[in-house]
């Protein structure tokens, strides 16, 4: 007991932890560099973000060493060994999947509005981008405009983003009278709806091609350099997420984000006190979509191809997933759970797949193809709600409050008089 | 001149339209009775749930997916076994219809215990997302059972009455066609219709659906008349999972081939009649299903007459969801169902 109580106080000590974070980093960062493909030292230079989190540096230093280890070192690193295009892909999907997370976690996690047809935001996303960058728009636009050239994506990824907030209002309004149960089921009609109707649009105009899908959409280009491989993408995904993260954090602490957890708490409460509901609600929605359809947009230009089944009602609740194993309302526990599964979905399972069919191919067990794990996606989902919501309904990292002190509060306002016009933007003060 | 002509063709369409629509009107009577009472019967599982605890059983469309499931392959083991060609017919219907109903009834119960009886107190999101996840479990565990044994995931069963009777509809009225019936459609009705008379007779008219009422009303005074809650609690999934297995089997009997994931879609729609006939009302939910299952044969028949080609049956789902999204929106407390006033 004594021996733990000493390692702990010497793993607080600012510089130890600091070497050896370095340490870890080197290590890890080297080896996947130096190794051919090697999935677990892969993983534990993923995890390096993980354990940053955990350390107990300053804000700011934080924030530059996993700046530095995004955009340099991650990079750098994976570039050495012939799996450099698998790992980037890895990356990049993961970092599709933390914005849609976030995303959601505002619907659901913040607002306390379980949705459970997410995946028609990122739908709209890439149908808003791969119909303008494909000569499919020609079909009901006439002059022969499209497709309209790469250097296009940039502004897409904005509109984007407003169309699908756009839908996520228009799915608001008319189910705002709709709480709890029937919310999750009217989003989960409306995500169906939104599938269906891509589905068969090919008709009575020809807008989206029917679940034939649209091909070869326009590369990303920035001033004649065309992105067509993951480790490019990567920047841009990158490049989003960070702008996320940001919004969210900034939002979560800010007078509307104070506004959605009321309402999670309880409407009618959070009403009495003054919050205008349709207004919140509706800015939930339009947050959360737009996040989503700035991906979907990334995606279209990712995949070059784009049909129905990429959004399924089960990715829907692969979202989900990532936000209830992550923690509700809690952004880096989000990240963490979308990483995860994300991970899980790509890299663990099809190994494990690969691996086990080594083995049952030299005899040595035999797996029915039945139990491959990469089909085991529904039953390791369904596993995680369960034991996540009976065992652990917070989530792997708790969500958690910032705490005001009111005290110090009240001492800072007697200091310093503010005129009444500035003195709401200081409110809500940090305190240790 | 030209007017009138234009006149006279819209005239001539919307009468021709009618008259397609009139000549199909009794096949998609047939059929949506039929497909409406598969609806009821699930209906009434989420319903009596829902009646109870107040909570959407995510999982119920799952369960009517094993009891397809159970049923079949019950019949599949009775065919390996010789068994089948020594049975008439009806014997080995109800034996697989009780089997599907034990099996499913005694797993409502234990889903209850298992998934949903250690969140009762917790917030309604949660038990939500456990539903969730229990429905994905049943749906991949039905699917490496039946990939296991039969290589496919696909399942095709046995029909044992698949004789097809001919009404003469069109000598009631000459502007409809015949209607062509399965003998297995009559024996969904008359299972269907039994059931739920059955059902409400027992809610009605006996001590344990006295308790259930009670326990509906008011769970906490319940309990302090004496009544065990969580026996009553674990009743109503026994009774809600049966019908649901039992109409799943009734259902594999119609339709021939099965699959996991048929439950979800299907259960969507049962839901939809449960609110269309307001939730918590077990005559409410038999009219809804009637009724939703009617309308989509209906606009799966004639959604492209109607639009003159532009959308098709594709869209008939769009129909029922369209429908389930208006009335949570104007009228949720549904049909026949009561309003209730939230309170802080």
């Amino acid at each position: 007991m004594n021996f733990m109580d000493k390692w702990k106080t010497k793993l607080q000590h600012l510089p130890t932890q600091a070497s050896i974070y370095t340490l870890f980093v080197v290590v890890t960062a080297l080896s996947v560099y130096f190794l051919d493909k090697s999935v677990v030292a892969f993983l534990l230079l993923l995890g390096s973000l993980l354990l940053l989190y955990f350390t107990s540096f300053k804000n700011s230093v934080k924030w530059a060493v996993g700046g530095i280890l995004l955009f340099i070192v991650i990079p750098f690193a994976t570039s050495g060994g012939l799996a450099h295009e698998s790992y980037m892909e890895v990356a990049t999907q993961c970092g599709i999947y933390i914005a849609m997370a976030l995303g959601l976690n505002i619907v659901v996690g913040f607002a306390g509005l379980l949705d459970l047809g997410f995946v028609a935001f990122f739908a709209i996303g890439a149908y808003t981008y791969a119909i303008f960058a494909t000569p499919q728009a020609n079909n009901f636009i006439s002059g022969q405009l499209f497709p309209l050239s790469g250097s296009s994506f940039w502004l897409f990824i904005l509109i984007g983003g407003f169309v699908a907030a756009l839908f996520g209002v228009l799915l608001g309004l008319p189910v705002l009278r709709v709480k709890g149960d029937y919310l999750a089921i009217v989003t989960l009609g409306f995500g169906e709806i939104i599938r269906i109707i891509f589905n068969n649009m090919e008709k009575p105009i020809n807008i989206t091609n029917g679940a034939m899908g649209l091909s070869s959409i326009q590369p990303p280009n920035l001033f004649g350099l065309k992105f067509t491989f993951p480790h490019q993408f990567y920047f841009i995904v990158v490049g989003i997420l960070v702008i996320v993260i940001f919004t969210v954090r900034r939002l979560e602490h800010s007078k509307m984000g104070r506004s959605w957890k009321a309402i999670r708490e309880n409407e009618i409460a959070a009403q009495s006190m003054g919050i205008p509901l349709i207004r919140t609600k509706l800015t939930a929605f339009a947050v959360g979509a737009s996040f989503s359809g700035m991906m979907g947009v990334v995606f279209a230009a990712k995949q070059t191809f784009i049909d129905p089944t990429s959004f399924t009602l089960l990715e829907s609740i692969t979202i989900l997933v990532m936000v209830i194993l992550g923690g509700m309302g809690s952004v880096p526990g989000v990240i963490l759970g979308a990483a995860l599964v994300t991970i899980l979905n790509l890299q663990v399972l099809t190994e494990l797949t690969n691996w086990l069919n080594q083995l049952t191919m030299n005899g040595t067990i035999s797996i029915p193809n039945a139990l491959s794990p990469s089909k085991m996606q529904r039953f390791i989902f369904g596993a995680i709600l369960v034991c996540i919501a009976i065992f652990r309904p917070n989530g792997l990292i708790v969500a958690k409050n910032r705490k005001v002190d009111a005290e110090q509060l009240k001492a800072e306002r007697s200091h310093t008089p503010v005129p009444v016009g500035q003195s709401t933007g200081q409110s809500g003060g940090v305190a240790k | 001149m030209l007017y009138l002509f234009c006149g006279f063709y819209i005239h001539k369409r919307g009468f021709n339209m009618i008259s397609e629509i009139l000549q199909t009107l009794p096949q998609v009577l047939v059929d949506g009775l039929t497909l409406g009472a598969v609806y009821a019967v699930v209906a009434i599982g989420y319903t009596m749930v829902y009646g109870i605890l107040e909570f959407i059983n995510f999982a119920h469309g799952e369960i009517f997916m094993t009891g397809a499931f159970v049923g079949t392959s019950t019949l599949l083991i009775f065919n390996t076994a010789g068994l089948l060609s020594g049975m008439p017919g009806w014997v080995a219907y109800i034996l697989i219809l009780v089997t599907a109903m034990l099996f499913t009834g005694l797993m409502g119960v234990g889903i209850e215990r298992v998934a949903y009886r250690p969140l009762r107190k917790a917030p309604k999101l949660i038990t939500l997302i456990s539903a969730i996840g229990v429905s994905f479990l049943l749906q991949d565990i039905v699917r490496f059972i039946a990939d296991l044994k039969t290589g496919s995931f696909l399942v095709t069963g046995i029909s044992l009455y698949n004789e097809n009777v001919k009404i003469k509809t069109s000598s009631i009225w000459d502007s409809f066609d015949d209607a062509f019936l399965k003998t297995n459609s009559i024996i969904v009705l008359a299972v269907a219709v039994l059931l739920m008379i059955g059902l409400d007779i027992f809610i009605n008219r006996t001590k344990w659906g006295v308790a259930m009422r009670a326990v509906a009303q008011d769970r906490e005074t319940a309990s302090l008349m004496s009544i065990n809650v969580n026996k009553v609690i674990a009743l109503t999934f026994f009774i809600g999972s049966a019908l649901g297995g039992g109409t799943g089997v009734l259902f594999a009997q119609q339709y021939g081939t099965i699959d996991p994931y048929i439950g979800f879609i299907l259960g969507l729609k049962a839901f939809t009649a449960a609110v269309l006939g307001g939730i918590g009302n077990v005559r409410g939910a038999m009219f809804g299903g009637l009724f939703i299952g009617v309308l989509e044969m209906f606009s799966a028949a004639n959604l492209g007459i109607i639009t003159s080609g532009n959308f098709g049956g594709e869209y008939k789902d769009v129909v029922a969801f369209i429908i389930l999204i208006t009335i949570l929106i104007f009228k949720p407390e549904g049909l026949f169902g009561r309003a209730v006033k939230e309170k802080v």
